[in-house]
C-alpha cells in the first residue's frame, strides 16, 4: 500500500510527459494551419491547438480517454466500431492459445522430468524453438493454413499457442525438480507411487514456478494474437484495428486500440494472479 | 506409395528414438550431452524432407530442407543485405540505444527509494504489454529507414532492461552495504565495487531478454512500412508469391542470427560473472 503514492507520481509524470511530447510533435502542423488561416498563435493557443487535432502525431491524452469511451461505452457491442467486439475477437482467440499453450507445456514438462531421453534430445529443442522469431513468420502462418482451408480463428489460436507454451515448460522443468533429493528420498521411505510422488509432492512444489510462468505465458499469447491478426487483411480484433489506424493515418485510433491491448493484458494478469491465490490457498500454501 | 513413405518416416522415427534412449543411458562424456539433440534434429529433418517428398506436400505449403537450402545459398546476397538492413542497422542499433538508456535511468532510479517503488510496478507492468504494436506509430514518426525499426528495438527493450537493472542493483545485502560504508566508500566506489558486479546476474538476464526481443521488434516493424529490403519485408512480400522456400530461408537467417547474438551475450556474461554459483560448477 505505501507504494501507491510512488506509482501514482511516476504515472503523472509520465502523463505530463505525454503532454508536453503532443506540443513538441504537434506544433508544426498547428502553426502550418494558422499561416494558411492568416493568423499568429499565442504560446497558449498553439498549445490549445497542438492538444485537439483531428489527426494528430501523438493524440494527447484526453483525445485518447475520450476515444477510448466513445468506442467502449457509446457504441453497441455488436457494432463493428466498438473497441468491445474487436477486444472479444482478441480475448477469445488469446484464451484459447493459452490454454492449449499451457495444457502442452505442462504435459512437455513432465514428460522431460520423467523421461531421460525426453530430457536429453527434446529441452535443447525446445530452447532453440524460441529461436525461431514465430512474430515474424506470423503472416506465412497465417497464408499457409488459410491455403489448406484453415481460416480466422485457428492459424491465431496456433501462434498464440506456440509463444506461450516455452514458458510454461521452462517454469514448469523447474519447478518440478524443485524438491530436494531429501525430499524425494522422504518419499520413497513412505513407500509412495510414483503418482503419489508426483501429485504430493513434485506438483505442490511446482506451483509458485507454474503460475509466474503463466503470467508471462498470458501476456505473450495476447502479443501473438495481435501480430496474427495483422496479416489477414485487418478484418476483426485490435490488431486489425492497429493496422486500419495506420492505412487510414487515424493516430487516435491505433492509441485506443493500444490503450485496449494493454487493458486486456492487465486484465489477463489479474486473472491469473486471483486464480494462483485460489489454487494456493486451497493447497494450503500461503497462510 | 504413400502408406510406404509415412511406414518408412515411422521406422526412422522409431530407430532415431531408440539410438536416443541408447544414449540417454550412456552417462558422462560431453560428447554424448551434445549428440541426443543433434541426433534429434537430424532426425526430424529427415523425416521432414520425406514426408514432403514422398507425399507430395506442394512447395507452397511446405517446402522440404533441401530446397531451403538451395534458395539460402542461392541468395546469400540478398540474404546478407536484409541481414544488415534489418539486424545491423535496426536491430542492433535500437538494441544498444535501449539498454544503455535504461541502464543509465536505473543508475538514476537507485539512488532514490521514491522512484524506486514507484518505477518498478509501472516498468513490470510496461515490460508485459504489446509494446510491438507501437511500430506503426513510430514508422509514421520516423520514416520507412532503418531509424524507425530502432525506435520500435529501443522501447521493446527499454523496459525488460530497466526493471533488470534496477532488481539488481538493489541486490546487494545490506550487512555489505554497510560494510561499505564502515570503509566510508564514496557513493561511485561503492557502486563500482559493490553494487554493479552483485547486479551482473540480474543485468545479463536483461540483456538476454532483449536479444530476443531485438530481433522480432526490427522484423515486426517492416511489415508496417520499410525500405525494399530487410527480412521482414523479404519475408511479407515473398509469402505473397508463395516462393516459401525463400521465406524459410530468412528464417533461418532469422535463426541463426538470434542465436549467435544470444550466445554472444551468454558468453559476455560468462566472463563477467564467472564467480556466480549459476556459472560455476559445469
Amino acid at each position: 500500500m505505501r507504494s501507491i503514492v510512488p506509482i501514482l507520481t511516476v504515472l503523472a509524470a509520465l502523463i505530463a510527459i505525454w503532454y508536453a511530447g503532443a506540443v513538441a510533435l504537434n506544433a508544426d502542423w498547428a502553426r502550418q494551419q494558422a499561416e494558411r488561416q492568416d493568423r499568429t498563435l499565442t504560446t497558449s493557443e498553439l498549445i490549445v491547438e497542438t492538444w485537439n487535432q483531428d489527426r494528430p502525431r501523438l493524440p494527447a491524452p484526453h483525445q485518447v480517454a475520450v476515444e477510448l469511451w466513445d468506442t467502449t461505452v457509446e457504441k453497441k457491442i455488436t457494432s463493428k466500431r466498438s473497441l468491445v467486439y474487436h477486444g472479444w475477437v482478441t480475448l477469445s482467440v488469446t484464451l484459447a492459445g493459452f490454454g492449449f499453450g499451457a495444457a502442452l507445456g505442462i504435459a512437455l514438462a513432465v514428460a522431460i522430468v520423467y523421461s531421460r531421453t525426453m530430457d536429453r534430445s527434446v529441452m535443447p529443442w525446445v530452447i532453440a524453438s524460441q529461436t525461431i522469431p514465430i512474430l515474424a513468420i506470423a503472416p506465412m502462418i497465417i497464408v499457409v493454413l488459410n491455403s489448406i482451408g484453415m481460416q480466422g480463428f485457428i492459424p491465431k489460436a496456433i501462434i498464440a499457442t506456440y509463444l506461450s507454451f516455452f514458458p510454461v515448460t521452462v517454469g514448469m522443468v523447474k519447478g518440478l525438480r524443485a524438491p530436494s533429493a531429501m525430499q524425494l528420498d522422504q518419499m520413497k521411505t513412505w513407500n509412495a507411487s510414483g503418482l503419489q510422488g508426483f501429485l504430493r509432492l513434485r506438483l505442490p512444489s511446482s506451483m509458485p514456478y507454474l503460475f509466474t510462468s503463466l503470467k508471462i505465458a498470458v501476456a505473450a499469447s495476447l502479443v501473438g494474437t495481435i501480430i496474427g491478426e495483422l496479416p489477414t487483411g485487418a478484418v476483426a480484433g485490435l490488431g486489425a484495428r492497429l493496422l486500419a489506424g495506420s492505412y487510414y493515418g487515424q493516430t487516435v485510433q491505433i492509441w485506443s486500440a493500444l490503450f485496449g491491448a494493454a487493458v486486456l493484458a492487465a486484465l489477463l494478469i489479474l486473472a491469473v494472479g486471483v486464480f494462483e491465490r485460489i489454487v494456493t490457498r486451497h493447497m494450503g500454501f500461503g497462510r | 506409395m504413400s502408406f510406404a513413405v509415412i511406414f518408412a518416416a515411422l521406422m526412422i522415427w522409431f530407430g532415431g528414438w531408440w539410438m536416443n534412449a541408447r544414449l540417454a543411458r550412456i552417462r558422462g562424456g560431453r560428447g554424448a550431452g551434445a549428440l541426443a539433440p543433434i541426433l534429434f534434429g537430424v532426425t526430424v529433418l529427415v523425416l521432414w524432407e520425406l514426408l514432403v517428398r514422398g507425399l507430395g506436400v506442394p512447395g507452397a505449403i511446405l517446402p522440404p530442407p533441401s530446397a531451403i537450402g538451395q534458395a539460402f545459398v542461392a541468395n546469400l546476397p540478398t540474404l546478407w543485405a536484409d541481414f544488415v538492413q534489418t539486424f545491423v542497422k535496426g536491430a542492433l542499433s535500437g538494441y544498444v540505444i535501449g539498454c544503455s538508456v535504461a541502464f543509465a535511468m536505473a543508475l538514476a532510479v537507485d539512488r532514490s527509494d521514491f522512484l524506486k517503488r514507484g518505477l518498478l510496478p509501472v516498468g513490470n507492468f510496461m515490460a508485459a504489454l504489446p509494446i510491438i504494436g507501437m511500430a506503426p506509430i513510430f514508422v509514421m514518426w520516423f520514416g520507412f529507414g532503418w531509424q524507425s525499426k530502432a525506435a520500435v528495438v529501443a522501447v521493446m527493450c527499454f523496459f525488460p532492461m530497466l526493471v533488470n537493472t534496477v532488481q539488481g542493483l538493489a541486490a546487494a545485502d545490506r550487512m555489505q552495504a554497510d560494510l561499505m560504508r564502515t570503509y566510508a566508500a564514496s557513493p561511485l566506489q561503492t557502486l563500482m565495487k559493490l553494487k554493479l558486479p552483485a547486479a551482473g546476474p540480474f543485468i545479463f538476464n536483461g540483456l538476454k531478454i532483449c536479444t530476443t526481443l531485438a530481433l522480432i521488434g526490427a522484423i515486426v516493424a517492416e511489415f508496417f512500412g520499410s525500405p525494399t529490403l530487410g527480412m521482414g519485408f523479404r519475408i511479407s512480400t515473398q509469402v505473397g508469391r508463395l516462393a516459401l522456400d525463400m521465406v524459410w530461408a530468412v528464417i533461418l537467417v532469422a535463426a541463426l542470427a538470434g542465436s549467435a547474438f544470444y550466445g554472444v551475450v551468454t558468453l559476455l556474461e560468462r566472463a563477467a560473472t564467472f564467480w556466480h554459483p549459476s556459472q560455476r560448477g559445469r
